[in-house]
């Protein structure tokens, strides 16, 4: 690859991240967003609205919760939970939703579409449609419709379209590319509310924005909690990376914080059985953004695997490429075993179903927190509920009997 | 003047717009493009684009996006289509426009892809998702130091900003998206149409090309009458698909291009 490390800083790429690499059809809508976005963020209107809708209507603050069962079960770092599977529909996705939203009303846009994978995002986006009266079409893998079931029936109750996308892998990638499709098609009318730190700029520092929220209450609650504003340890899932750079982006000047960011393994290392793009990325162009990429030596976009479908799409945020580069963050991976096997210790020791999303950070806190000293402090991202992972796990538990 | 050049030249001489079909190569197998790309010279075509599949490609209707899947399926790599042409655009005689996404060419590497498309004899480059700004020097001057168009696509959501930028990048001519959508036949054309190209073509000193659903000779000669070439690409593609292995398919697509190539005036 002829990429030059030593590239400047441009607006919209992390390093040599990023960009904004769409159909000319895009650009004008692109820069419409951005223009709304940088002038929404800064007024105060705006921001009193989001923060008010986060507080009364999706319930924010989350708790942090000391998780004392698991933290004697590990026997080591003390663990803490902050609980995104709390808010409204469930999971951190409807931070980002409700932001977006709000800018589609701004900016008189009166129709939303989404991408989903897990279902989370699609809900989360079919929820703030229904507050915020717009029409809202959410695009779904067919594989995933399967999967997240009940997150088909929550979007369509709650007023959604759902359209089934049987090209590709039939997951999450194919549904941001029939996204795409409408969106190119009904520009005028229609926002796209892409629902993680990907596609063309300004989508990933916008959501990052949105997200960021869930690192600065975490902060504030350690202060009280903890006695000091900072964790030693942040462990947050990777699908396209919104809830960990949400976490993660309070914390990027403090250096004590080592922050970890937990990818999908899936069954193997072979390329199409997991969704570690940093273990089998290589540099490409996808969704709009230039990014860690899984794909074959023709620059053709490879399938994934991943008991999440949160997790299972080929590339990664840009900014945590940028992020990993630096070595401000690490990367790591967790397959769908050990993940499982995370999501029943959750239940069990603190009665709580996580996300299958989630599941993998708390397998990697689990490998971590016995070997760190007591007074350590670990923060891990619980970022969805399980609710909607029931049927999966029962699955996967039965095959392996 | 590259070859693109003087086929506008040559059309614009003869009052008429150029003809330039669209297949995607490799669909169903090199082996068979080679064939129907010499339908289509035989029936009239005075430019070529030739898609370049890729597993995800967002700006396509249905009937490209199958295209695509059944040449990947039929094993169609970059250098395998780069193969192809340097085979056969002696042969064919006329320009090669590669209409292809941006990841290929990347992972390829772009002073390779540049060489490479230059010795194989690739005349010009459209990449659909490439904007000019993140061209610069790696893409657009490779290509250009090596003799290769670069081709830049405006749409309906054009402002007059893009418009200049766009024609300060394009060499060969400009691409023209009728309509704000994926490619595919969808019936009408957009009534601004007309408009909005008679006002382009004021402004760009490069020839207008216009494509996008544009399916049928009916449509073909309309839009003829305010762009410089007329680009006509999933009503063929859809019948590659449509005879699949059949022994006519040749045949049946010539007939099928030389009435748009009529349609033109040609």
């Amino acid at each position: 690859m002829t990429e030059n490390p030593e590239v400047q800083e441009r607006p919209g790429y992390f390093g040599p991240y990023g960009g904004r690499y769409v159909p000319e059809t895009l650009m004008a809508p692109i820069a419409e967003l951005e223009s709304a976005y940088d002038k929404q963020r800064r007024k105060r209107k705006f921001r009193r609205r989001f923060e008010y809708l986060l507080e009364h209507y999706a319930g924010r603050p989350t708790p942090l919760y000391f998780a004392e069962r698991l933290t004697a079960e590990l026997g080591g770092a003390r663990i803490y939970l902050k609980r995104e599977d709390l808010l409204h529909t469930g999971a951190h996705k409807i931070n980002n939703a409700i932001g977006q939203v709000l800018l589609a009303e701004v900016m008189g846009k009166e129709r939303v579409i989404a991408e989903t994978g897990a279902g989370q995002h699609g809900v989360a986006t079919a929820t703030a449609a229904a507050l915020l009266g717009r029409s809202c079409t959410i695009y779904m893998g067919t594989e995933d419709m399967v999967r997240q079931r009940l997150n088909v029936e929550r979007m369509r109750l709650l007023g959604a379209e759902v359209v089934g996308v049987d090209s590709g892998s039939r997951t999450l990638k194919d549904a941001i590319n029939e996204a795409l499709r409408d969106w190119v098609t009904n520009v005028r009318n229609t926002h796209y509310v892409l629902g993680s730190v990907l596609g063309p700029d300004p989508y990933p520092r916008m959501v990052r924005d949105f997200q960021r929220v869930i690192g600065e209450e975490t902060k504030k609650q350690l202060r009280k909690q903890a006695g000091r504003a900072w964790p030693d340890v942040a462990i947050a899932c990777v699908g396209g990376g919104s809830n960990s750079l949400g976490l993660f982006s309070a914390f990027l000047d403090d250096e004590r914080v080592r922050l970890i960011g937990v990818e999908a393994g899936g069954t193997g290392s072979e390329l199409g059985r997991h969704a570690a793009r940093f273990k089998g990325g290589t540099l490409g162009v996808l969704h709009g953004t230039k990014t860690l990429v899984l794909q074959d030596e023709e620059g053709q976009v490879a399938g994934t695997h991943s008991v999440s479908a949160g997790l299972d799409y080929p590339a990664i945020g840009p900014e945590h490429v940028s992020l990993r580069d630096s070595g401000r963050a690490e990367y790591t991976s967790v397959g769908d075993d050990e993940a499982i096997e995370a999501f029943h210790l959750l239940a069990r020791t603190e009665g709580i179903l996580p996300a299958l999303e989630s599941a993998h950070a708390i397998a990697e806190a689990a490998r971590r927190a016995p070997a760190l000293m007591p007074e350590t402090v670990l923060v891990i991202n619980l970022s969805g509920r399980g609710d909607k992972d029931v049927e999966s796990v029962l699955a996967y538990d039965e095959q392996r009997e | 003047m590259s070859p693109i050049d003087q086929a506008f030249a040559r059309t614009k001489n003869q009052k008429r717009a150029a003809f330039i079909p669209y297949l995607t190569a490799g669909d169903p197998n090199l082996e068979c493009t080679e064939e129907l790309l010499g339908a289509l010279v035989d029936a009239g075509a005075d430019l070529i684009e030739l898609g370049v599949p890729f597993s995800d490609p967002i700006a396509d209707g249905p009937v490209n996006q199958r295209a695509a899947t059944r040449a990947l399926a039929g094993g169609a790599t970059l250098s395998g289509i780069l193969d192809l042409v340097s085979r056969n655009r002696d042969r064919l005689g006329i320009p090669i426009v590669l209409f292809t996404y941006f990841n290929p060419l990347f992972v390829c590497g772009l002073g390779r892809f540049a060489e490479q498309a230059s010795s194989s004899g690739v005349d010009g480059v459209l990449c659909v998702d490439l904007p000019p700004h993140e061209a610069a020097e790696e893409y657009t001057q490779a290509l250009r130091d090596r003799g290769v168009d670069t081709i830049f696509l405006l749409a309906p959501t054009s402002d007059r900003y893009r418009v200049r930028e766009v024609a300060a990048a394009s060499t060969g001519f400009v691409y023209y998206v009728s309509r704000t959508g994926v490619t595919g036949a969808t019936g009408e054309l957009p009534k601004e149409l007309v408009r909005e190209a008679k006002k382009l073509r004021r402004r760009l000193e490069q020839p207008l090309a216009v494509g996008f659903g544009i399916s049928t000779p009916e449509q073909a000669g309309a839009v003829s009458k305010v762009a410089d070439g007329v680009v006509v690409g999933s009503a063929l593609v859809r019948t590659v698909e449509e005879m699949g292995d059949d022994p006519e398919l040749v045949k049946r697509l010539e007939g099928q291009a030389r009435q748009l190539a009529e349609a033109l005036g040609r």
